[in-house]
Protein backbone atom coordinates (compact mmCIF):
# COMPACT_ATOMS: atom_id res chain seq x y z
CA UNK A 1 0.00 0.00 0.00
CA UNK A 2 1.60 3.20 -1.13
CA UNK A 3 1.45 6.14 1.22
CA UNK A 4 -1.37 8.52 0.37
CA UNK A 5 1.00 11.38 0.06
CA UNK A 6 2.76 9.54 -2.76
CA UNK A 7 2.01 10.72 -6.23
CA UNK A 8 -0.09 9.01 -8.82
CA UNK A 9 2.79 6.79 -9.90
CA UNK A 10 5.84 5.33 -8.23
CA UNK A 11 8.08 2.75 -9.83
CA UNK A 12 11.23 1.17 -8.48
CA UNK A 13 13.76 -1.16 -10.01
CA UNK A 14 12.02 -1.41 -13.37
CA UNK A 15 13.86 -3.77 -15.71
CA UNK A 16 13.02 -4.79 -19.21
CA UNK A 17 15.04 -6.75 -21.73
CA UNK A 18 14.24 -7.68 -25.30
CA UNK A 19 16.16 -10.89 -25.80
CA UNK A 20 19.73 -10.15 -24.74
CA UNK A 21 19.34 -6.41 -25.04
CA UNK A 22 18.67 -4.80 -21.71
CA UNK A 23 16.69 -1.65 -22.38
CA UNK A 24 15.76 -0.65 -18.85
CA UNK A 25 18.14 -1.61 -16.10
CA UNK A 26 16.66 -0.61 -12.79
CA UNK A 27 14.72 2.58 -13.33
CA UNK A 28 13.30 4.44 -10.34
CA UNK A 29 10.71 7.06 -11.04
CA UNK A 30 8.19 8.90 -8.96
CA UNK A 31 5.82 11.63 -9.96
CA UNK A 32 4.03 13.92 -7.52
CA UNK A 33 0.39 14.87 -7.84
CA UNK A 34 -0.07 17.54 -10.46
CA UNK A 35 3.54 17.46 -11.57
CA UNK A 36 4.51 17.54 -15.25
CA UNK A 37 7.60 15.52 -16.02
CA UNK A 38 9.36 15.28 -19.36
CA UNK A 39 11.22 12.10 -20.21
CA UNK A 40 14.10 12.75 -22.59
CA UNK A 41 16.61 10.43 -24.13
CA UNK A 42 18.15 9.40 -27.41
CA UNK A 43 16.27 7.16 -29.72
CA UNK A 44 16.30 3.57 -28.52
CA UNK A 45 16.95 4.66 -24.96
CA UNK A 46 13.76 3.00 -23.77
CA UNK A 47 11.60 6.10 -23.18
CA UNK A 48 8.53 4.62 -24.80
CA UNK A 49 9.17 1.24 -23.20
CA UNK A 50 9.17 2.86 -19.77
CA UNK A 51 5.96 4.73 -20.53
CA UNK A 52 4.26 1.55 -21.72
CA UNK A 53 5.30 -0.21 -18.54
CA UNK A 54 3.83 2.58 -16.42
CA UNK A 55 0.65 2.35 -18.51
CA UNK A 56 0.39 -1.33 -17.71
CA UNK A 57 0.84 -2.36 -21.33
CA UNK A 58 3.98 -4.43 -20.87
CA UNK A 59 3.53 -7.76 -19.15
CA UNK A 60 7.17 -8.79 -19.32
CA UNK A 61 8.81 -6.04 -17.32
CA UNK A 62 9.98 -6.64 -13.78
CA UNK A 63 10.10 -4.26 -10.86
CA UNK A 64 7.48 -2.50 -8.78
CA UNK A 65 5.02 -0.11 -10.35
CA UNK A 66 2.24 1.30 -8.25
CA UNK A 67 -0.28 3.76 -9.55
CA UNK A 68 -3.10 5.39 -7.69
CA UNK A 69 -6.13 7.01 -9.24
CA UNK A 70 -7.09 7.10 -12.89
CA UNK A 71 -4.49 6.90 -15.63
CA UNK A 72 -5.01 7.87 -19.25
CA UNK A 73 -2.67 7.50 -22.21
CA UNK A 74 -2.16 9.60 -25.32
CA UNK A 75 -0.05 7.99 -28.03
CA UNK A 76 1.96 9.50 -30.84
CA UNK A 77 -0.70 8.39 -33.29
CA UNK A 78 -4.25 9.27 -32.34
CA UNK A 79 -5.35 5.60 -32.28
CA UNK A 80 -9.03 6.44 -32.62
CA UNK A 81 -11.25 3.56 -33.70
CA UNK A 82 -12.08 4.37 -37.32
CA UNK A 83 -15.50 2.71 -37.08
CA UNK A 84 -16.72 4.88 -34.23
CA UNK A 85 -17.71 8.49 -34.53
CA UNK A 86 -15.74 11.06 -32.56
CA UNK A 87 -18.11 11.16 -29.57
CA UNK A 88 -18.22 7.36 -29.30
CA UNK A 89 -14.44 7.25 -29.43
CA UNK A 90 -14.18 9.71 -26.57
CA UNK A 91 -16.77 7.77 -24.56
CA UNK A 92 -15.04 4.42 -25.13
CA UNK A 93 -14.98 2.46 -21.90
CA UNK A 94 -16.29 5.34 -19.79
CA UNK A 95 -19.17 4.54 -17.48
CA UNK A 96 -21.29 6.64 -15.20
CA UNK A 97 -24.08 9.16 -15.35
CA UNK A 98 -24.32 12.12 -17.71
CA UNK A 99 -21.87 10.51 -20.09
CA UNK A 100 -23.03 12.52 -23.06
CA UNK A 101 -22.55 15.81 -21.21
CA UNK A 102 -19.10 14.78 -20.07
CA UNK A 103 -18.09 13.78 -23.58
CA UNK A 104 -19.38 17.05 -24.98
CA UNK A 105 -17.56 19.00 -22.30
CA UNK A 106 -14.29 17.24 -23.11
CA UNK A 107 -14.72 17.90 -26.83
CA UNK A 108 -15.56 21.50 -26.06
CA UNK A 109 -12.32 21.85 -24.14
CA UNK A 110 -10.25 20.75 -27.11
CA UNK A 111 -12.33 22.97 -29.40
CA UNK A 112 -14.05 20.21 -31.35
CA UNK A 113 -17.60 20.30 -29.98
CA UNK A 114 -18.95 20.63 -33.51
CA UNK A 115 -17.19 17.50 -34.76
CA UNK A 116 -18.75 15.06 -32.31
CA UNK A 117 -20.53 13.17 -35.09
CA UNK A 118 -17.63 13.07 -37.55
CA UNK A 119 -15.77 9.90 -38.48
CA UNK A 120 -12.09 9.89 -37.47
CA UNK A 121 -11.15 9.61 -41.15
CA UNK A 122 -12.73 13.01 -41.73
CA UNK A 123 -10.45 14.77 -39.26
CA UNK A 124 -7.07 16.35 -39.86
CA UNK A 125 -4.08 14.99 -37.97
CA UNK A 126 -4.21 17.78 -35.41
CA UNK A 127 -7.95 17.41 -34.88
CA UNK A 128 -7.64 13.66 -34.41
CA UNK A 129 -4.94 14.17 -31.82
CA UNK A 130 -7.15 16.67 -30.01
CA UNK A 131 -9.90 14.04 -29.93
CA UNK A 132 -7.35 11.65 -28.44
CA UNK A 133 -6.73 14.27 -25.74
CA UNK A 134 -10.49 14.58 -25.15
CA UNK A 135 -10.66 10.79 -24.85
CA UNK A 136 -8.02 11.00 -22.12
CA UNK A 137 -9.59 14.01 -20.37
CA UNK A 138 -13.06 12.53 -20.08
CA UNK A 139 -11.56 9.88 -17.80
CA UNK A 140 -10.57 12.68 -15.35
CA UNK A 141 -7.07 11.23 -15.00
CA UNK A 142 -4.79 11.81 -12.04
CA UNK A 143 -1.95 10.84 -14.31
CA UNK A 144 -1.64 11.40 -18.01
CA UNK A 145 0.97 9.37 -19.87
CA UNK A 146 1.94 10.82 -23.23
CA UNK A 147 4.17 9.12 -25.77
CA UNK A 148 5.51 11.83 -28.06
CA UNK A 149 2.00 13.22 -28.28
CA UNK A 150 2.93 15.99 -30.69
CA UNK A 151 5.56 14.08 -32.61
CA UNK A 152 3.47 13.33 -35.67
CA UNK A 153 2.15 16.87 -36.11
CA UNK A 154 3.41 19.70 -38.29
CA UNK A 155 5.31 22.53 -36.59
CA UNK A 156 2.42 24.99 -36.35
CA UNK A 157 -0.11 22.46 -35.10
CA UNK A 158 2.48 21.32 -32.66
CA UNK A 159 2.80 24.79 -31.14
CA UNK A 160 -0.96 25.09 -30.82
CA UNK A 161 -1.18 21.67 -29.20
CA UNK A 162 1.53 22.57 -26.70
CA UNK A 163 -0.46 25.65 -25.70
CA UNK A 164 -3.59 23.52 -25.44
CA UNK A 165 -1.77 21.04 -23.25
CA UNK A 166 -0.63 23.82 -20.92
CA UNK A 167 -4.16 25.12 -20.62
CA UNK A 168 -5.68 21.70 -19.95
CA UNK A 169 -3.04 21.00 -17.36
CA UNK A 170 -3.78 24.30 -15.59
CA UNK A 171 -7.53 23.56 -15.56
CA UNK A 172 -7.43 19.93 -14.50
CA UNK A 173 -4.29 19.73 -12.44
CA UNK A 174 -3.39 16.23 -13.58
CA UNK A 175 0.12 14.92 -13.26
CA UNK A 176 1.76 14.06 -16.55
CA UNK A 177 4.71 12.13 -17.83
CA UNK A 178 5.51 12.83 -21.42
CA UNK A 179 8.09 11.25 -23.63
CA UNK A 180 9.69 13.63 -26.05
CA UNK A 181 12.89 14.08 -27.98
CA UNK A 182 12.31 17.79 -28.30
CA UNK A 183 14.29 19.74 -25.71
CA UNK A 184 12.31 22.94 -26.31
CA UNK A 185 9.06 21.11 -25.74
CA UNK A 186 10.36 19.66 -22.48
CA UNK A 187 11.45 23.07 -21.24
CA UNK A 188 8.19 24.74 -22.24
CA UNK A 189 5.87 22.25 -20.59
CA UNK A 190 7.61 20.37 -17.81
CA UNK A 191 8.26 21.08 -14.14
CA UNK A 192 10.99 18.50 -14.13
CA UNK A 193 13.10 16.79 -16.75
CA UNK A 194 14.35 13.21 -16.62
CA UNK A 195 17.02 11.94 -18.97
CA UNK A 196 17.09 8.23 -19.71
CA UNK A 197 20.48 6.85 -20.65
CA UNK A 198 22.04 3.40 -20.45
CA UNK A 199 18.83 1.94 -19.08
CA UNK A 200 18.73 4.24 -16.08
CA UNK A 201 17.56 7.70 -15.16
CA UNK A 202 20.83 9.53 -15.74
CA UNK A 203 19.60 12.96 -14.83
CA UNK A 204 16.72 14.35 -12.84
CA UNK A 205 16.50 18.11 -12.70
CA UNK A 206 13.79 20.70 -12.19
CA UNK A 207 13.14 23.29 -14.88
CA UNK A 208 14.10 26.57 -13.25
CA UNK A 209 11.95 28.78 -15.48
CA UNK A 210 8.90 30.73 -14.29
CA UNK A 211 5.56 30.33 -16.09
CA UNK A 212 4.30 31.37 -18.57
CA UNK A 213 7.25 30.18 -20.60
CA UNK A 214 8.45 31.07 -24.04
CA UNK A 215 11.48 30.08 -26.05
CA UNK A 216 12.74 33.69 -26.08
CA UNK A 217 12.53 34.23 -22.32
CA UNK A 218 15.74 34.87 -20.36
CA UNK A 219 17.32 31.68 -19.06
CA UNK A 220 15.69 29.47 -21.69
CA UNK A 221 18.76 29.37 -23.87
CA UNK A 222 21.02 28.40 -21.00
CA UNK A 223 18.71 25.61 -19.85
CA UNK A 224 18.45 24.39 -23.41
CA UNK A 225 22.22 24.28 -23.84
CA UNK A 226 22.81 22.35 -20.65
CA UNK A 227 20.11 19.83 -21.53
CA UNK A 228 21.52 19.32 -24.99
CA UNK A 229 24.92 18.80 -23.38
CA UNK A 230 23.44 16.05 -21.28
CA UNK A 231 22.03 14.43 -24.37
CA UNK A 232 25.47 14.63 -25.99
CA UNK A 233 24.29 16.95 -28.72
CA UNK A 234 27.01 19.49 -29.55
CA UNK A 235 25.64 23.02 -29.69
CA UNK A 236 27.21 25.09 -32.42
CA UNK B 1 -11.13 34.14 -61.62
CA UNK B 2 -7.99 35.62 -63.10
CA UNK B 3 -6.00 32.80 -61.58
CA UNK B 4 -7.77 30.46 -63.93
CA UNK B 5 -6.40 32.35 -66.90
CA UNK B 6 -2.83 32.16 -65.69
CA UNK B 7 -2.97 28.41 -65.23
CA UNK B 8 -0.92 26.65 -67.91
CA UNK B 9 -3.13 24.78 -70.33
CA UNK B 10 -1.39 21.45 -69.74
CA UNK B 11 -2.64 21.43 -66.16
CA UNK B 12 -6.24 21.86 -67.09
CA UNK B 13 -8.36 18.98 -65.85
CA UNK B 14 -10.70 17.57 -68.49
CA UNK B 15 -14.32 17.92 -67.46
CA UNK B 16 -15.56 14.69 -65.96
CA UNK B 17 -18.60 13.07 -67.45
CA UNK B 18 -21.60 13.21 -65.20
CA UNK B 19 -22.28 9.95 -63.32
CA UNK B 20 -25.66 9.51 -65.03
CA UNK B 21 -24.11 9.81 -68.46
CA UNK B 22 -21.42 7.33 -67.54
CA UNK B 23 -23.96 4.82 -66.31
CA UNK B 24 -25.70 4.91 -69.68
CA UNK B 25 -22.42 4.48 -71.42
CA UNK B 26 -21.76 1.30 -69.46
CA UNK B 27 -25.04 -0.18 -70.70
CA UNK B 28 -24.10 0.30 -74.34
CA UNK B 29 -21.98 -2.84 -74.83
CA UNK B 30 -24.34 -5.38 -73.23
CA UNK B 31 -27.30 -3.87 -75.08
CA UNK B 32 -25.43 -4.04 -78.38
CA UNK B 33 -24.56 -7.70 -77.73
CA UNK B 34 -28.19 -8.49 -76.99
CA UNK B 35 -29.33 -6.72 -80.14
CA UNK B 36 -26.70 -8.56 -82.19
CA UNK B 37 -27.82 -11.88 -80.72
CA UNK B 38 -31.49 -11.19 -81.48
CA UNK B 39 -30.66 -9.95 -84.98
CA UNK B 40 -28.41 -12.97 -85.58
CA UNK B 41 -31.20 -15.40 -84.82
CA UNK B 42 -33.81 -13.50 -86.81
CA UNK B 43 -31.48 -13.04 -89.73
CA UNK B 44 -30.83 -16.79 -89.85
CA UNK B 45 -27.17 -16.56 -88.85
CA UNK B 46 -27.77 -18.47 -85.60
CA UNK B 47 -29.76 -21.69 -85.38
CA UNK B 48 -32.63 -21.13 -82.89
CA UNK B 49 -32.36 -24.80 -81.86
CA UNK B 50 -28.81 -24.16 -80.74
CA UNK B 51 -29.31 -20.68 -79.37
CA UNK B 52 -32.80 -19.19 -79.25
CA UNK B 53 -33.27 -15.42 -79.47
CA UNK B 54 -33.41 -13.41 -76.24
CA UNK B 55 -37.00 -12.54 -77.00
CA UNK B 56 -37.87 -16.26 -77.20
CA UNK B 57 -36.14 -16.93 -73.90
CA UNK B 58 -38.02 -14.05 -72.33
CA UNK B 59 -41.27 -15.41 -73.71
CA UNK B 60 -40.57 -18.88 -72.31
CA UNK B 61 -39.70 -17.33 -68.98
CA UNK B 62 -42.97 -15.44 -68.93
CA UNK B 63 -44.92 -18.58 -69.83
CA UNK B 64 -43.25 -20.70 -67.15
CA UNK B 65 -43.66 -17.93 -64.61
CA UNK B 66 -47.39 -17.79 -65.33
CA UNK B 67 -47.62 -21.55 -65.02
CA UNK B 68 -45.90 -21.29 -61.66
CA UNK B 69 -43.16 -23.82 -62.43
CA UNK B 70 -40.41 -21.23 -62.74
CA UNK B 71 -41.20 -19.75 -59.34
CA UNK B 72 -41.31 -23.20 -57.80
CA UNK B 73 -37.92 -24.24 -59.22
CA UNK B 74 -36.44 -20.88 -58.26
CA UNK B 75 -37.62 -21.30 -54.68
CA UNK B 76 -36.14 -24.81 -54.54
CA UNK B 77 -32.77 -23.49 -55.62
CA UNK B 78 -32.86 -20.49 -53.31
CA UNK B 79 -33.74 -22.69 -50.35
CA UNK B 80 -30.80 -24.98 -51.01
CA UNK B 81 -28.50 -22.01 -51.41
CA UNK B 82 -29.62 -20.29 -48.23
CA UNK B 83 -29.42 -23.45 -46.16
CA UNK B 84 -25.98 -24.36 -47.50
CA UNK B 85 -24.65 -20.84 -47.06
CA UNK B 86 -25.94 -20.70 -43.51
CA UNK B 87 -24.41 -24.00 -42.51
CA UNK B 88 -21.07 -23.46 -44.25
CA UNK B 89 -20.94 -19.78 -43.36
CA UNK B 90 -21.64 -20.20 -39.67
CA UNK B 91 -19.16 -23.04 -39.43
CA UNK B 92 -16.53 -20.95 -41.23
CA UNK B 93 -17.26 -17.98 -38.99
CA UNK B 94 -17.02 -20.04 -35.82
CA UNK B 95 -13.80 -21.84 -36.74
CA UNK B 96 -12.24 -18.70 -38.25
CA UNK B 97 -12.97 -16.78 -35.06
CA UNK B 98 -11.56 -19.57 -32.92
CA UNK B 99 -8.37 -19.79 -34.97
CA UNK B 100 -8.05 -16.01 -35.22
CA UNK B 101 -8.52 -15.25 -31.54
CA UNK B 102 -7.10 -18.20 -29.65
CA UNK B 103 -3.60 -19.52 -30.17
CA UNK B 104 -4.61 -23.07 -29.30
CA UNK B 105 -7.45 -22.84 -31.80
CA UNK B 106 -5.00 -21.58 -34.39
CA UNK B 107 -2.73 -24.59 -33.88
CA UNK B 108 -5.55 -27.10 -33.88
CA UNK B 109 -7.68 -25.71 -36.69
CA UNK B 110 -5.74 -23.65 -39.17
CA UNK B 111 -3.21 -26.14 -40.63
CA UNK B 112 -5.94 -28.69 -41.20
CA UNK B 113 -8.24 -26.21 -42.89
CA UNK B 114 -5.41 -24.89 -45.03
CA UNK B 115 -4.72 -28.43 -46.22
CA UNK B 116 -8.37 -29.24 -46.83
CA UNK B 117 -8.65 -26.03 -48.84
CA UNK B 118 -6.41 -27.55 -51.48
CA UNK B 119 -9.05 -30.17 -52.27
CA UNK B 120 -11.28 -28.93 -55.09
CA UNK B 121 -14.59 -29.37 -53.33
CA UNK B 122 -16.52 -29.91 -56.56
CA UNK B 123 -14.30 -32.93 -57.19
CA UNK B 124 -15.79 -34.47 -54.08
CA UNK B 125 -19.10 -35.06 -55.83
CA UNK B 126 -18.60 -38.82 -56.44
CA UNK B 127 -17.55 -39.34 -52.84
CA UNK B 128 -20.40 -37.22 -51.54
CA UNK B 129 -22.88 -39.21 -53.60
CA UNK B 130 -21.68 -42.34 -51.83
CA UNK B 131 -21.87 -40.64 -48.47
CA UNK B 132 -25.10 -38.66 -48.58
CA UNK B 133 -26.84 -39.87 -51.72
CA UNK B 134 -28.10 -37.76 -54.59
CA UNK B 135 -30.90 -36.01 -52.73
CA UNK B 136 -31.17 -32.62 -51.05
CA UNK B 137 -28.28 -33.24 -48.68
CA UNK B 138 -25.85 -33.47 -51.59
CA UNK B 139 -26.78 -30.02 -52.87
CA UNK B 140 -26.76 -28.43 -49.44
CA UNK B 141 -23.45 -30.07 -48.54
CA UNK B 142 -21.83 -28.84 -51.73
CA UNK B 143 -22.99 -25.27 -51.15
CA UNK B 144 -21.89 -25.44 -47.53
CA UNK B 145 -18.44 -26.66 -48.55
CA UNK B 146 -18.16 -23.89 -51.13
CA UNK B 147 -19.17 -21.24 -48.60
CA UNK B 148 -17.08 -22.53 -45.73
CA UNK B 149 -13.59 -21.81 -47.02
CA UNK B 150 -13.89 -18.18 -48.11
CA UNK B 151 -15.67 -17.28 -44.88
CA UNK B 152 -13.17 -19.13 -42.74
CA UNK B 153 -10.14 -17.63 -44.50
CA UNK B 154 -11.43 -14.07 -44.45
CA UNK B 155 -12.64 -14.22 -40.87
CA UNK B 156 -9.24 -15.51 -39.85
CA UNK B 157 -7.24 -12.93 -41.77
CA UNK B 158 -9.65 -10.15 -40.80
CA UNK B 159 -9.01 -10.85 -37.14
CA UNK B 160 -5.28 -11.34 -37.62
CA UNK B 161 -4.83 -8.08 -39.51
CA UNK B 162 -6.43 -5.87 -36.90
CA UNK B 163 -4.11 -3.05 -35.89
CA UNK B 164 -2.61 -4.15 -32.59
CA UNK B 165 -2.19 -0.51 -31.60
CA UNK B 166 -5.96 -0.01 -31.60
CA UNK B 167 -6.42 -2.99 -29.32
CA UNK B 168 -3.80 -1.50 -27.03
CA UNK B 169 -5.51 1.90 -27.03
CA UNK B 170 -8.79 0.19 -26.13
CA UNK B 171 -7.00 -1.48 -23.26
CA UNK B 172 -5.78 1.84 -21.89
CA UNK B 173 -9.39 3.01 -22.10
CA UNK B 174 -10.27 0.30 -19.60
CA UNK B 175 -12.02 -2.16 -21.92
CA UNK B 176 -12.15 -5.77 -20.78
CA UNK B 177 -11.12 -8.46 -23.25
CA UNK B 178 -14.74 -9.21 -24.17
CA UNK B 179 -15.39 -5.52 -24.70
CA UNK B 180 -12.26 -5.27 -26.84
CA UNK B 181 -13.55 -8.07 -29.03
CA UNK B 182 -16.87 -6.34 -29.42
CA UNK B 183 -15.60 -2.79 -29.97
CA UNK B 184 -12.36 -3.44 -31.81
CA UNK B 185 -12.07 -6.96 -33.21
CA UNK B 186 -15.58 -7.41 -34.63
CA UNK B 187 -15.81 -4.07 -36.45
CA UNK B 188 -12.18 -4.33 -37.49
CA UNK B 189 -12.70 -7.74 -39.07
CA UNK B 190 -15.98 -6.80 -40.70
CA UNK B 191 -14.64 -5.49 -44.03
CA UNK B 192 -12.70 -8.70 -44.54
CA UNK B 193 -15.71 -10.75 -43.48
CA UNK B 194 -17.84 -9.02 -46.08
CA UNK B 195 -15.32 -9.95 -48.71
CA UNK B 196 -15.54 -13.52 -47.48
CA UNK B 197 -19.33 -13.53 -47.69
CA UNK B 198 -19.20 -12.19 -51.20
CA UNK B 199 -16.77 -14.92 -52.28
CA UNK B 200 -18.90 -17.47 -50.43
CA UNK B 201 -21.94 -16.39 -52.42
CA UNK B 202 -20.08 -16.86 -55.66
CA UNK B 203 -18.72 -20.27 -54.61
CA UNK B 204 -22.13 -21.24 -53.23
CA UNK B 205 -23.96 -20.52 -56.48
CA UNK B 206 -21.35 -22.40 -58.45
CA UNK B 207 -21.63 -25.41 -56.14
CA UNK B 208 -25.39 -25.29 -56.45
CA UNK B 209 -25.25 -25.33 -60.24
CA UNK B 210 -23.01 -28.38 -60.19
CA UNK B 211 -25.00 -30.11 -57.45
CA UNK B 212 -28.35 -29.60 -59.14
CA UNK B 213 -27.11 -31.14 -62.36
CA UNK B 214 -26.24 -34.39 -60.63
CA UNK B 215 -29.83 -35.45 -60.34
CA UNK B 216 -32.72 -34.87 -58.05
CA UNK B 217 -36.04 -33.20 -58.03
CA UNK B 218 -36.84 -29.53 -58.39
CA UNK B 219 -34.56 -26.60 -58.73
CA UNK B 220 -33.26 -24.69 -61.71
CA UNK B 221 -30.67 -27.35 -62.54
CA UNK B 222 -33.38 -29.99 -62.71
CA UNK B 223 -35.40 -27.74 -64.99
CA UNK B 224 -32.41 -27.33 -67.29
CA UNK B 225 -31.49 -31.01 -67.39
CA UNK B 226 -35.06 -31.94 -68.13
CA UNK B 227 -35.29 -29.35 -70.89
CA UNK B 228 -32.11 -30.70 -72.45
CA UNK B 229 -33.70 -34.14 -72.75
CA UNK B 230 -36.46 -32.57 -74.81
CA UNK B 231 -34.12 -30.20 -76.63
CA UNK B 232 -35.89 -27.16 -75.19
CA UNK B 233 -32.91 -24.87 -75.64
CA UNK B 234 -34.93 -21.83 -74.61
CA UNK B 235 -35.56 -23.34 -71.17
CA UNK B 236 -31.88 -24.23 -70.80
CA UNK B 237 -30.87 -20.65 -71.54
CA UNK B 238 -33.63 -19.42 -69.24
CA UNK B 239 -32.12 -21.48 -66.42
CA UNK B 240 -28.76 -19.84 -67.03
CA UNK B 241 -30.32 -16.40 -66.98
CA UNK B 242 -32.12 -17.22 -63.74
CA UNK B 243 -28.86 -18.39 -62.12
CA UNK B 244 -27.15 -15.20 -63.21
CA UNK B 245 -29.97 -13.06 -61.87
CA UNK B 246 -29.88 -14.85 -58.53
CA UNK B 247 -26.17 -14.16 -58.27
CA UNK B 248 -26.71 -10.53 -59.19
CA UNK B 249 -29.50 -10.01 -56.67
CA UNK B 250 -27.54 -11.61 -53.83
CA UNK B 251 -24.57 -9.40 -54.66
CA UNK B 252 -26.74 -6.29 -54.66
CA UNK B 253 -28.21 -7.18 -51.27
CA UNK B 254 -24.74 -7.70 -49.93
CA UNK B 255 -23.55 -4.35 -51.21
CA UNK B 256 -26.51 -2.72 -49.54
CA UNK B 257 -25.64 -4.32 -46.22
CA UNK B 258 -22.02 -3.39 -46.67
CA UNK B 259 -22.85 0.24 -47.29
CA UNK B 260 -24.84 0.36 -44.08
CA UNK B 261 -22.45 -1.49 -41.82
CA UNK B 262 -19.24 -0.04 -43.21
CA UNK B 263 -20.40 3.56 -43.43
CA UNK B 264 -17.24 4.67 -41.67
CA UNK B 265 -15.16 3.63 -44.64
CA UNK B 266 -16.79 6.13 -46.94
CA UNK B 267 -15.10 8.86 -44.98
CA UNK B 268 -11.81 7.12 -45.73
CA UNK B 269 -12.55 6.79 -49.40
CA UNK B 270 -13.50 10.41 -49.78
CA UNK B 271 -9.98 11.49 -48.87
Amino acid sequence: MAARTAGPVTATGVRRAFGDTVVLDGVDISIAAGEVVALLGGSGSGKSTLLRILAGLDGEATGDVSTTGATAVVFQEHRLLPWKRVAANVALGVRGPALRERVDAALEEVGLADRRDAWPAELSGGQAQRVAFARALVREPDLLLLDEPFGALDALTRLRMQTLFGRLRATHGFAALFVTHDVDEALLLADRVLVLDGGRIAEDRPVPLPRPRAVDMPGFGASRRSLLDLLNVPVG
Amino acid sequence: MTTLLTRPPSLRVPPRRRPAARRWLRAVTPLALLAGWEGGVRGGLLDPDKLPAPSAVLETGWRLALEGTLGEYLLDSVQRAVLGLLIGGLLGLALGTLAGLVRLGDDLVDPTVQMARMLPHLGLVPLLIIWVGIGESLKVTLVALGAFFPIYLNTYSGIRNIDERLVEAARTCGLSSLERIWHVVVPGALPSLFLGVRLAFAAGWLSLVVGEQVNGQGGLGFMMMEAREFSQTDVVVLGLVAYALLGLVSDLLLRLGERRLLAWRHGLRAR
